[in-house]
């Protein structure tokens, strides 16, 4: 029982060690020192506060992209449309806080954090209704509701929404009510320039509601019930059509809270193709965090050090970009999408 | 006393180590250095720069704009001397960045940020595009009873608008009559590279009888020379005299920003030139020299920060008739005798 536990924990390690090395190969063969590498990306992301801010702030919508898609997964569905979900929610916060301009901080934040996970959760909540209904794929239609999502929010950006007289695909700033504060309004002696701001808590918080909601409650019960198997639950009287709109709205939620960290925490503005991609890494997250709240937050952890990492990868070796980042989560992902292979090793193992 | 020595020696060297070697570091818009138009002109102006005044270089291509300020932030703690922002979205990060370290010296192409330390670099692309829309004009060709040449822009913002009126004020300067289409890739970033829409566009002006199309669109220039490919076929298209008539089903391209012309030899009439290189190096050159001051630097025709580009790949293309016409211009516009719009 203990030895299965630990399995859990020891097939991602043994994943991320796999892809480490793997890709030591290559940093090799492009003709760098692999360990200088290695080195550069961790004293970069964790040997100075600045580091450790700049690990946090990355990993921050990577939490929540990550949770969108391990909810998902529970209750059996693939989520692809997180970066549709988080450009909607990020456009509607931005919108909410322009309008209430004036309005006192302790109604506008709650507001917009409603907004944020509502904006996300509709966008999510569709294909979860169209495939309850009539079937149809979520993968399928979570893809089609990103492109809606993208020409949508291009359109608000572009037209009606853009800030007038500048170049820079941007909304008018959010007034000072609807910011949350930087991590350096709260603790003395932090750089002021650190973008890392209350969304992070923000997203802890989230993981530790979605632990309580997946195993504490009667729905998340049901959710997992039906991520199991949708024959079962129908026998046992769990209405499986309700319970897939019900996980892809959530999941949606999660995925548009992304805006409180970027739009209400960091830019305080819509910023055309903000996310540089956090929805799809979203999916790499669950997966190596095993669909588990406490997962996703040390994979998504691990990912903002790589692409914090990236950048003095650019700035202190010759033959390596940030591109190399892109590759080592590639591998990372295959090596968890082949667990049965380490399973077996590791079986083998066990009985020798 | 020996120790002694060799400290204050260990220590000169290093300090003279120090002094000698300025350090540039460089940021890049979304394209990435390897563009073959806006982000490669800077580098290549950087790289000659290295290699003739012997500076540190080094460069960063950021993947979002968060990465940007961190990257100027990690260059300007690091005791870098001069650090150049590509391209208007890193103004942004230029203006918070130069604030944090009042020092050091920077540069960005493209906009105009207000700091002391800041020398924005910018150029009247409107003059050069007024030039090759004359050229176009008169590489042009009458097709179904009319005249037409097409404009295809990249993201429409009032940079590129700014190569839109140039060139259709060029253009019309030598047919008054003559008809512009223009058309834009999109409107947002993703329209400098999207090679598939231009050439989508292209074909759809060479329906309108468009005879050369002027491509300021980035990387999405290149659909434009796919397209011209697949009408004209490989190789040099010139007219061509059957049986003493002379027959003409060439269909031309203008490239932009950097040299362009030997992307499709003998298709291409000539390359707007945006000499990003020329104002890289020049800043580069004005801080080894110590007269770097912050402050707007225009580059236009006067300084040959912008041009047109005439190579073994295009002389064909150019008679000595064209290039007398358009010299003339050149001087007119230096001198001031025409004022180029570059607003709609």
């Amino acid at each position: 029982m203990v030895l299965k536990k630990l399995e859990v924990l020891i097939l991602p390690l043994v994943s991320v060690f796999a892809a480490g090395l793997v890709g030591a190969i290559l940093i090799f063969a492009v003709g760098e020192n692999p360990l200088a590498v290695y080195w550069i990306f961790f004293k970069s992301s964790i040997f100075s506060i600045n580091g450790i801010g700049y690990t946090l702030f990355y990993a921050t919508p990577l939490i929540f992209t990550g949770l969108s898609v391990a909810f998902g997964f529970r209750c059996g569905l693939f989520n692809i449309g997180a970066e549709g979900q988080l450009y909607i929610a990020a456009m509607a916060v931005a919108i909410t806080g322009i309008w209430m301009d004036g309005w006192s901080a302790w109604v506008v934040i709650p507001v917009c954090f409603v907004v944020s996970f509502v904006g996300g959760g509709i966008w999510g909540g569709i294909p979860g209704l169209l495939k309850a209904k009539f079937g149809g794929h979520e993968v399928i239609n979570t893809i089609m509701m990103n492109m809606i999502a993208f020409a949508l929010v291009n359109y608000l950006v572009v037209g009606p929404f853009h800030r007038k007289g500048t170049q820079i695909l941007e909304t008018e700033f959010i007034p000072e009510a609807a910011r949350i504060p930087r991590i350096h309004e709260l603790i003395p002696f932090i750089p002021k320039t650190l973008p890392l701001n209350m969304g992070f808590a923000i997203a802890l918080l989230a993981c530790l509601a979605t632990y309580l909601i997946l195993w504490k409650t009667r729905w998340g019960y049901e959710i997992r019930a039906v991520g199991i198997s949708n024959s079962v639950s129908t026998y046992a009287g769990i209405s499986v059509n309700k319970n897939m709109v019900l996980a892809m709205f959530i999941a949606g939620g999660f995925a548009g809270m992304v805006a409180i960290s970027e739009v209400m925490g960091y830019r305080y503005t819509f910023h055309d193709s903000f996310s540089g991609g956090v929805g799809f890494i979203g999916i790499a997250v669950a997966l190596l965090g095993r669909n588990h709240p406490v997962g996703v937050i040390l994979a998504a952890l691990l990912f903002g050090a790589l692409i914090r990492g990236s950048l003095f990868l650019d700035l202190n070796f010759d033959n390596l970009s940030k591109d190399l980042v892109m590759v080592l989560q590639g591998i990372i992902v295959l090596f968890v999408a082949t667990d049965k292979l380490f399973k077996k090793i590791l079986s083998v193992f066990r009985i020798g | 006393m020996k120790k002694f020595l060799a400290v204050l020696a260990l220590s000169f060297i290093l300090s003279v180590q120090a002094w000698a070697e300025v350090r540039v570091g460089i940021v890049f818009d979304a394209g990435g250095k390897n563009d073959r138009s806006f982000n490669q002109s800077a580098w290549e102006g950087a790289q000659k720069a290295r290699d003739e005044l012997g500076i540190y270089l080094k460069d960063v291509e950021p993947g979002d704009s968060s990465a940007v300020e961190e990257a100027m932030r990690a260059f300007a703690s690091e005791g870098y001397d001069l650090i150049f922002g590509i391209g208007f979205a890193n103004a942004t990060a230029i203006k918070n960045v130069g604030t944090e370290y009042p020092d050091v010296k920077f540069a960005i192409v493209d906009s105009v940020v207000d700091l002391p330390n800041v020398s924005s670099l910018v150029f009247k692309e409107h003059e050069a595009s007024y030039l090759v829309g004359m050229i176009a004009a008169m590489r042009s060709r009458v097709v179904d009873g009319k005249r037409v040449v097409g404009f295809i822009g990249g993201m429409e913002i009032d940079l590129i608008k700014k190569f839109e009126s140039g060139y259709k004020a060029g253009a019309q300067r030598i047919y008054p009559s003559i008809e512009v289409v223009i058309n834009y890739v999109g409107n947002t970033p993703k329209a400098w590279n999207d090679p598939a829409t231009a050439k989508e566009i292209a074909k759809a002006q060479m329906g309108k009888g468009a005879s050369v199309i002027y491509a300021a669109a980035g990387g999405s220039g290149n659909g434009l020379f796919d397209a011209l490919k697949e009408v004209n076929g490989r190789g040099p298209c010139f007219p061509k005299i059957k049986k003493g008539k002379r027959i003409d089903e060439c269909i031309y391209a203008i490239g932009v920003d950097s040299n362009q012309n030997y992307i499709v030899p003998g298709q291409i009439v000539t390359s707007m030139l945006k000499r990003v290189d020329v104002a890289v190096f020049d800043t580069i050159r004005r801080l080894e020299a110590g007269k770097l001051t912050g402050g707007v630097n225009i580059y236009g025709l006067e300084n040959n920060g912008v041009g047109y580009s005439v190579d073994k790949y295009n002389r064909k293309l150019i008679t000595r008739k064209m290039e007398k016409v358009v010299n003339l211009f050149r001087k007119k516009i230096i001198a001031g005798d025409i004022q180029v719009p570059d607003k709609r």
